[in-house]
């Protein structure tokens, strides 16, 4: 017989194993599908490696994905970890570099340091109005923040296009003649431009630095804090949180105002360290936000994993792009991405629960039993 | 406004808000039965390339076509559904993050568009399209004649549909079982219901669903296939079953409240309305967060619809 016994705890190196398993796992399955639609595996798999990693020009392409990954994976791992299901990391990355772009254009003349400043809080503030309504919704009127954060997605990339295509904003460029026939944004000025940290002929964006740097801090605000070990608790049983009488009303509140804060800054630094312009296409197409679920399952809600994740993400969305043709089309991105996240969720089933084949151990004595806790020998 | 505008308005809430009905009683199904599957947009966007793809290829009488066509695409949507339902039900992961594993592996960037990809059916005109059908010969009928006796196979389809489910959940043995696996898996298996099979059947009879509404964008709102062009709709029949409190006949009324929605921009524009074309598309997202926000408060006051087991594996030794 084959029973599934729970593990009650989890020992320190499945923790680091699992997910690389998952990642094999997910690898040779992708390869099946790769191979079933008449691709080679090993050649895909060798050119993603190739268009991602060997030189320093396509490992600059990778954190060019990797930056705003680590932003919303960041959104994704710090909301999912304590049950609160921000599905809107997209909206509020638009809605961060909305806002960013903004700050940008109107304090254009600033000096940079203080400039760059103000563009996150207002990437940070745009993210976070945004999350703070589903998570008012769902606090006070239990909507379920699934579905409300989501429906924000559509309405804040709607609201983004609408800026740049179809009205006459403070975003839109308007002075150029091309800028008429074929609608863009205003550039921002070149002191609007995040400083890179040079590495050789490497470029680190300032984004990747700082959300690095949040990553710590987060971690260090979930397992050294009172507020963090009150998330924590709601994070593995909500019903305890109450009956200890922690306020879940507003820890939900403030899980979805922190996690859309993240996914602003994220946008802000789209605007910062790469677009310098509100580009609405190229914010879409690559799904930042959705992607963040991945990266954050990948990396098991823990923020200092996320940073790692986020690279190797970035790599296959880099690949994605780099390679877009015949060989590669633009679906095989989203379809490994799934395929990731399936055997990462496999992957955890097995770190939970221990498969047993052959005889199940006898603690409770079956119905019927005499040789079991009933009889007591004399 | 004149009758011609209003059943203007009521046909093309019909036909925007069919693949709503038929995706929403798949995932009514599903959830009744405790799992949640938020793979909908996935499974119906997996529905319309397949459904696009085999209308484009098959050759035959229309018909025939259309007929395989749709039950690839039913079929396309329950394998997905399979997936989640091994996940959820087998393996017992978290429901939300497997469903959201759906739609992210199906959805737009996908599986859904690597088979547009592959299949080379981008920039096509479909072939195939259902039509109108004049029930009766009664589609001459003002008024009613339009809305109800001139529609194509499929919404009449739905129709039968959410006669059949309701009939299924409230007047046969099965539906009540089903019922009890969804409120209390525990006395359900009890009473000696198999609880996995009832839940595996209702998931992948779900994906069916889901899959044959992704068809009806393809085959009858518009013959061309392009990278998500369900737009969301998955995730708003999600929300429908929530605004429904898990009733197929409140579900049908929603459903085509929100495919009004969705051509009012259309309707309106076409009437002189000058207002951003953005702020139309944005309509059915926003009423979906005010709709949700008020069934949500009444849900809780009344304690009604939620199915109790909802979102919850169920493990017999654990429970």
């Amino acid at each position: 017989m084959i029973a599934v016994e729970r593990n009650f705890d989890t020992p320190r190196w499945q923790r680091i194993a699992l997910p690389i398993v998952s990642l094999v796992i997910a690898a040779f399955i992708a390869a099946l599908v790769l191979a079933a639609s008449g691709h080679d595996p090993i050649a895909t798999y060798r050119q993603i490696y190739a268009a991602s990693f060997t030189s320093t020009g396509a490992l600059t392409a990778t954190f060019v994905y990797a930056t705003p990954l680590l932003f919303t994976g960041l959104c994704v791992a710090i909301a999912f970890r304590m049950q609160v299901w921000n599905i809107g990391g997209e909206g509020q990355l638009y809605m961060g570099a909305i806002g960013a772009s903004g700050v940008g254009l109107a304090l254009g003349g600033w000096p940079q340091p203080l400039l760059i400043v103000m563009m996150m809080l207002g990437g940070v503030l745009a993210g976070t109005i945004w999350a703070l309504l589903p998570g008012l919704l769902r606090a006070y009127l239990r909507a379920n923040e699934i579905l409300t954060s989501l429906m924000l997605n559509y309405v804040a990339g709607l609201f983004m296009y609408y800026l740049i295509y179809d009205s006459t904003s403070y975003w839109r460029d308007l002075t150029s003649p091309t800028a008429l026939v074929f609608p863009q944004g205003k550039d921002l000025l070149p002191n609007a431009s995040w400083p890179g940290i040079p590495i050789g002929s490497f470029t680190l964006p300032f984004g990747f630095v700082a959300g690095a740097g949040l990553a710590v801090l987060l971690l260090a605000l979930i397992r050294f804090t009172r507020v963090g070990f009150e998330m924590r608790v709601m994070g593995d049983s909500p019903a305890a949180a109450n009956y200890a009488g922690m306020r879940t009303k507003r820890m939900i509140v403030a899980v979805m105002a922190l996690s859309g804060a993240l996914a602003g800054l994220g946008g802000a630094s789209q605007i910062g360290d790469f677009s310098h312009v509100l580009d609405p296409r190229g914010l879409q197409q690559a799904q930042y936000g959705y992607t963040g679920i991945v990266v954050a399952a990948l990396a098991q809600y823990n923020p200092l994993a996320v940073v790692i994740v986020s690279i190797l993400i970035g790599a296959l969305i880099n690949a994605g792009f780099a390679l877009q043709g015949p060989s590669f089309p633009p679906g095989l991105v989203g379809t490994m991405e799934g395929i990731i996240l399936f055997s990462v969720l496999g992957g955890e089933f097995l770190g939970r629960y221990r498969i047993r084949i052959g005889r199940a151990l006898q603690q409770t004595p079956a119905v019927g039993d005499a040789s079991g806790s009933l009889s007591v020998d004399s | 406004m004149n009758s011609d505008i209003a059943v203007a308005i009521a046909v093309s809430a019909i036909a925007y808000g069919t693949p709503l009905v038929l995706a929403g009683l798949g995932e009514l199904l599903a959830e009744r039965s405790g799992v949640l599957n938020l793979g909908v947009e996935g499974m119906m966007l997996m529905g319309a390339v397949t459904a696009f793809f085999t209308s484009q290829v098959m050759h035959g009488p229309g018909w025939a076509v259309l007929i395989v066509a749709v039950i690839a695409a039913g079929a396309a949507g329950a394998a997905l559904a399979l997936i989640h339902a091994f996940l959820s039900i087998t393996i017992r992961v978290n429901q939300i993050v497997s469903g959201l594993a759906l739609t992210i592996f199906a959805g737009v960037i996908g599986l859904s568009s690597y088979a547009g990809q592959v299949w080379n059916i981008g920039g096509q005109h479909g072939v195939h399209q259902l039509n109108k059908m004049d029930l009766f010969g009664l589609s001459g009928l003002p008024v009613v004649g339009p809305i109800l006796f001139d529609q194509d196979a499929f919404v009449y389809l739905s129709w039968v549909l959410v006669v059949l489910v309701a009939y299924y959940l409230y007047r046969t043995r099965i539906g009540l079982y089903l019922r009890a696996v969804g409120e209390s898996p525990r006395s359900a298996d009890a009473m000696g219901i198999n609880v996995t099979a009832y839940r595996y059947t209702h998931t992948v009879i779900g994906g069916f669903l889901a899959g044959l509404g992704g068809a009806y964008f393809t085959l009858a709102i518009a013959p061309i296939w392009t990278d998500g062009l369900t737009a969301g709709a998955g995730w708003i029949a999600i929300a429908l079953v929530i605004f429904a409190f898990w009733r197929p006949d409140l579900l049908v009324v929603g459903a085509y409240l929100f495919g009004a929605l969705s051509s009012l921009g259309f309707t309106l524009q076409a009437n002189g309305v000058r207002l951003p074309a953005e702020f139309f598309s944005a309509l059915p997202y926003l009423m979906t967060i005010v709709v949700l926000a008020g069934a949500s408060t009444t849900l809780a006051k009344r304690r009604i619809g939620t199915p109790a087991a909802l979102g919850v594996p169920y493990v017999r030794e654990e429970a």
